[in-house]
């Protein structure tokens, strides 16, 4: 199962567990998972997150595969000014 | 000067070595030095009229009423807006820039409603059939307000007692929940493992508190828009942004539009920043030409620049960090407030993210505040919100290696993160070049070369993420052979010349036969805007995949031609190639022959690139700096200057070297001068060139850049964004040859003549 870890204040919305071992194997089914177990999450994920798997950071991506010992962090967005 | 890492891309990939990473004359460039190309005030349309903005006064005040009745009945007036004009919108946040930002409150932005926020918030605004009769009806338009208390510095805002902005901003991030709305808009908290634990290990524990005064982005050319709407809704406009898909996006919400019916093109652009990532004109010049049915032209002054523009945040930081006597750092603390202007969305949120990126640490816990205050709206600049957080951490790292009598480089290598090296903020890093870079700066001749007195050195790192995002590119064959390259992201760092190389060697074609334009938003798909160091990066990925159309196409029609099978051709060198006994019957077929018959063989030949680009590899890079001091004036003067940043790969190395430079030389004026200075009544008082002292060629060296390549594996040619980093370093470099320079560990920014002054006159050391 990957090893999912919130960073920043999404823990807030979990009762503050920010760390999870899910049976995920794209981002659209960690989110899906992630707003089934803490609904408060939902919202939250739908409106922008970014997902490092295995280092590699991704936005916007519903569909990138996930590992099964895939190392998975749920961050805030990052954009930037140029 | 370059140095490749052993795994850089590029070589090894199958890509061929053509004209990527030469320096190549930019395709735009004749007309930028010939004074031909159009930059945003240079677009004009028969019968336009010009607009004008009614600014605040006022740093804040509760808008009691507008009457625009005798403005309207100046002859030569075709148009008055306010905030009648603009439908409130709903709380809903968008991603702007660097941060998140609410459309209640980009309405209320680009037009006030119950209340002015600042000095030079918008109004109201007209649309004559001059500049001298808009000017004449702003004074004839009558606005009543309600003047309220204001408060200028960001630690004041957050006091309970403090004016308050906005009554129902509540603090999200904290629990419980506050019961009282107040100025601070979000707590937000980067923590991983236990800073507690982590700081009864260090031997050393150095912790200090600094000030950073916001800046503006300074760009050259200002804020301007051109609008014309048709009787049918149809809209047109010209604007200088860095994201015209953005603006259209905006504008649409904002005014009722249909996107489809909206057209918006990006006109030369005189330098950005991330300050043009947001809507002020636009808005207003597409609302005043509704109303008067005719083009409207607005442009700012500088001096509205200053005022109603978005600078980056000022911002107060605790920094608390531990190391072990031999130098390994096992804790790191910080707490961020920044100023997010008028309405919440500050560059906070990475701000904590970047603080310890450079460096591998066990246990780090940062905060920050988000808070708002009667200045305007902060906009992105350059890596938005890490030049702060990462000042004030190089300042502390260097205090650190002195107390313990290590080598400052040494110190950042024993701590420097690296592939494998689990990122301050979560993740682990793939690979990466920051100790590349610190060994190429302690390699340089500049490194060992004696200072004299009063003379210093410094030296510190930085760090940017970088991003990929939403790209659309097409590719054209002419009949003539030559290539027309559309691009969605207005070029501002030379853009157009790194994807011309692209095009170039991906089709096997000479650099020159490749025409490059910046389409407008009716001729691509969607493209988020150019920032974030993603343009390159972003459009040269979506270049490959429109270039390999192309060849696929080219292939199939000679395998149709020849009546032979795929594995009978290649495509090499710009043309398809027959292999084996094929080769003893046909003839290698050019790009352009395959042109010049296209209709014959099936029509015109080209191809689109649609991505959304992912696998932006993030840039380190380290600056040194050598300065002077005068004791009898407390002037500063750079005196020499060195950049190593890793790139990845650079598509065009004197465009990356200019990204490099260009960063150096805003981060000099961040350290040194350059500061907005309010008065007690909150008003803005140096909103100009000549009191906002930002750096000209005469204050500064030329920049010595080192181009580290440490290919990026997730990028076709290896290539990292390279735009944001620059402005990282120069900060704590600055600070860091101040204290070698003076003794003084200088803690607020800008380090300028009087603070300095003040400083050796405390210390009795003003006399050279």
């Amino acid at each position: 199962m990957a090893r999912v870890v919130l960073i920043g204040n999404l823990a807030q919305l979990t009762g503050g567990v920010a760390e999870f071992q899910l049976r995920a194997t794209s981002v659209k089914q960690l989110f899906q998972q992630l707003a089934e177990l803490h609904p408060a999450l939902g919202p939250h994920l739908e409106e922008g997150v970014a997902v490092a798997i295995d280092g590699q950071i991704y936005q916007d991506s519903l569909f990138e595969p996930i590992g099964a010992d895939s190392e998975v962090f749920v961050l805030p967005q990052i954009a930037g000014g140029g | 000067m370059t140095e490749t890492n052993g795994h850089a891309n590029g070589q090894s990939n199958g890509h061929p070595q053509g004209f990527v990473g030469t320096r190549q004359i930019r395709p735009d460039g004749v007309d930028k030095v010939t004074g031909r190309a159009r930059f945003g005030a240079d677009f004009n349309l028969p019968g336009q009229l010009i607009g004008r903005v009614l600014r605040s006064p006022h740093a804040h005040a509760r808008i009691v009423s507008i009457d625009t009745s005798k403005a309207e009945a100046l002859p030569g007036v075709k148009a008055v807006i306010t905030r009648e004009d603009f439908a409130d919108q709903p709380s809903e946040f968008i991603p702007a820039g660097e941060m998140m930002m609410n459309y209640k409150d980009v309405v209320r932005n680009v037009m006030a409603r119950e209340k002015a926020l600042y000095e030079g918030h918008a109004v109201a605004a007209v649309a004559a059939t001059s500049t001298a009769i808009a000017r004449r009806a702003l004074k004839l338009i009558d606005v009543k307000y309600e003047v309220l208390p204001h408060v200028i510095d960001v630690v004041e805002a957050m006091r309970p007692d403090a004016p308050l902005l906005h009554d129902d901003l509540f603090t999200v991030g904290v629990e419980p929940k506050p019961e009282k709305p107040s100025n601070i808009a979000k707590r937000v908290e980067i923590k991983v493992g236990d800073v507690e634990a982590g700081f009864k290990k260090a031997d050393l524990i150095v912790e200090r508190e600094f000030k950073t005064a916001p800046v503006h982005q300074g760009y050259i050319e200002p804020h301007a828009a051109l609008a014309t709407v048709s009787e049918d809704g149809s809209t047109e406009l010209w604007t200088t942004t860095q994201g015209h898909f953005i603006v259209r996006a905006h504008c649409a919400r904002l005014l009722g539009l249909d996107m489809g019916k909206v057209r918006v093109t990006a006109t030369e652009i005189g330098g950005g920043f991330g300050g043009k990532t947001v809507v002020y004109l636009e808005p207003l010049a597409i609302a005043l030409s509704r109303k008067a049915k005719r083009p409207v032209k607005m442009v700012m002054s500088r001096e509205e620049v200053f005022k109603a523009s978005g600078p980056t945040s000022g911002a107060t930081v605790r920094v608390k960090l531990g190391a072990t006597r031999d130098g390994k750092f096992v804790a790191a603390f910080a707490e961020l407030k920044y100023q997010a202007g008028a309405f919440q969305g500050s560059p906070v949120q990475p701000g904590t993210m970047c603080a310890y990126a450079p460096y591998d640490i066990e246990h780090v816990h940062v905060i920050g505040y988000d808070v708002v205050s009667n200045r305007p709206k902060v906009a992105a600049y350059r890596a938005p919100g890490a030049p702060i957080s990462e000042y004030a951490v190089e300042s502390v790292v260097d205090e650190i290696a002195k107390k313990l009598g290590l080598d400052p480089i040494e110190l950042r290598m024993m701590n420097a993160a690296h592939e494998g090296t689990k990122a301050a903020y979560g993740p682990k890093f793939g690979p990466i070049g920051l100790e590349e870079t610190l060994n190429s700066i302690k390699k340089t001749e500049h490194w060992n070369t004696p200072l004299r007195k009063w003379q210093g050195r410094g030296v510190a790192s930085g760090f940017w993420f970088n991003i990929g995002g939403e790209t659309s590119v097409s590719l054209t064959v002419n009949e003539d052979g030559t290539i027309s390259l559309m691009a969605g992201t207005p070029d501002i760092g030379g853009l157009r010349a790194a994807l011309t190389s692209v095009v170039a060697d991906e089709l096997g074609v000479p650099y020159e036969k490749v025409r490059p334009i910046i389409g407008d938003t009716g001729s691509l798909g969607f493209n988020f805007l150019t920032g974030g160091s993603r343009s390159a990066f972003s459009g040269s990925m979506a270049i490959v995949e429109a270039a390999k159309q192309i060849k696929n196409e080219l292939i199939a029609r000679a395998c149709k031609l020849w009546e032979a099978k795929p594995d009978q051709v290649e495509f090499k060198d710009g043309a398809v190639r027959p292999l084996g006994a094929l080769a003893e019957k046909v003839k290698p077929m050019t790009i352009a022959e395959f042109a010049k018959i296209s209709g014959k063989l099936g029509g015109p030949i080209g191809g689109v690139g649609r991505i959304n680009a992912q696998g932006a590899g993030p840039s380190f890079g380290t600056h040194l700096v050598d300065l002077e001091v005068d004791p009898e004036t407390g002037r500063t003067t750079i005196l020499r200057y060195t950049v190593a940043q890793d790139a990845g790969r650079a598509l065009h190395p004197a465009y990356v070297e200019g990204q490099f430079q260009g960063g150096a030389v805003q981060g000099i004026g961040w350290a040194l001068n350059e500061e907005y200075i309010y008065g007690e009544d909150g008003k803005l008082q140096n909103a100009g060139f000549l009191d906002y002292r930002m750096p000209v060629a005469s204050d500064v060296p030329m920049i010595d850049a080192i181009l580290v390549e440490v290919g990026n594996p997730k990028h076709p040619y290896g290539v990292r964004g390279v735009g944001e980093t620059p402005i990282v370093p120069p900060l704590g470099a600055i600070a860091n040859a101040m204290e070698s320079a003076t003794g003084i560990r200088f803690t607020e920014l800008p380090m300028s003549p009087p603070k300095v002054l003040k400083a050796l006159k405390e210390q009795g050391r003003n006399k050279a």
